[in-house]
């Protein structure tokens, strides 16, 4: 059995707060790393507003327009999706929680590239824009600007967490 | 008078910006001017949000949507207290830069508010 460290007696949930340090908790429980302090925060902040913003967006559009440009607004909300998912492993923290950050991160970078490239070469398969149409020029680049950003506190937060 | 108070808000939201900025630049966290002048800035927000809603009562329609107005009009509100609570968690420059670039995605957002009231 290797579930030893993951008994229900080590809390999972509390890690938030500064009194889950009790003396009761296992010294062999590993600490998980912080992802959110210093330029962290800035981070959850950015990637929580592109949440709201992805997924209220091609909510909007899919309930209301979807026949106008279905794959331009399933590409919004798949979009949202990765920004909550990258925006839960910041807040959880953690080693695994940090390592699959970076891989959305990656697939983040790679998803506004290779969008960002079609909707330049082929307008005509967007008759509406997503998140991520022209770089995200429409929400100021933060789109390209943030998962360069987030890979790089990612794999700095592993040095120091070590 | 919507247009207005648009107006204020975004200028509002860039001064915020730029306080914070300043006391990111010296290395300091948020402290309770600044917190003050979020609330300032809400309270701003809050009147949009109201008056917005009001407008619409009255039989007003904005240009692109009730819907997206309504949204937009709620995300505006809910900006500067997010961003201020998460510096209230990180008691460092970073929690400055937090509340700064709140209230830059402010900034926006009033824009976005004043294409989509049509104004």
């Amino acid at each position: 059995m290797t579930a030893t460290e993951e008994n229900p007696i080590a809390p999972r949930d509390g890690q938030d707060g500064p009194g889950a340090q009790g003396p009761a908790e296992p010294a062999a429980g590993p600490k998980r790393a912080r992802l959110i302090s210093g330029p962290g925060i800035l981070l959850v902040w950015l990637y929580g507003v592109m949440v709201v913003g992805a997924v209220s967006r091609s909510a909007v559009q899919i309930s209301t327009q979807f026949d106008k440009a279905p794959l331009a607004y399933s590409l919004s909300a798949v979009a949202g999706l990765v920004y909550g998912f990258i925006t839960y492993s910041l807040v959880r923290g953690g080693e695994t929680a940090r390592r699959a950050a970076l891989v959305c991160c990656a697939a983040e970078l790679a998803g506004v590239l290779v969008v960002g490239t079609w909707t330049l070469a082929e307008p005509s398969a967007f008759p509406d824009a997503t998140v991520w149409s022209d770089y995200g020029m429409g929400y100021l680049f933060i789109p390209v600007l943030l998962p360069l950003s987030a890979m790089y506190w990612l794999r700095k937060a592993r040095t120091t967490a070590g | 008078m919507f247009d207005a108070l648009t107006a204020a808000t975004a200028v509002a939201a860039l001064a915020l910006a730029a306080w914070c900025g300043w006391a990111a630049h010296r290395d300091q966290p948020t402290k309770d001017w600044h917190f003050i002048g979020m609330a300032v800035v809400s309270l701003l927000a809050l009147v949009q949000l109201v008056i917005g809603v009001v407008q619409l009562a009255r039989g007003e329609k904005p240009e692109q949507g009730t819907t997206i107005f309504v949204a937009y009009l709620i995300g505006a509100f809910a900006c500067i207290p997010a961003a201020g609570f998460m510096s209230l968690a990180e008691r460092t420059r970073w929690g400055s830069v937090t509340v700064a670039a709140g209230g830059i995605v402010l900034a926006v957002l009033e824009v976005r508010l004043y294409d989509i009231w049509g104004g």
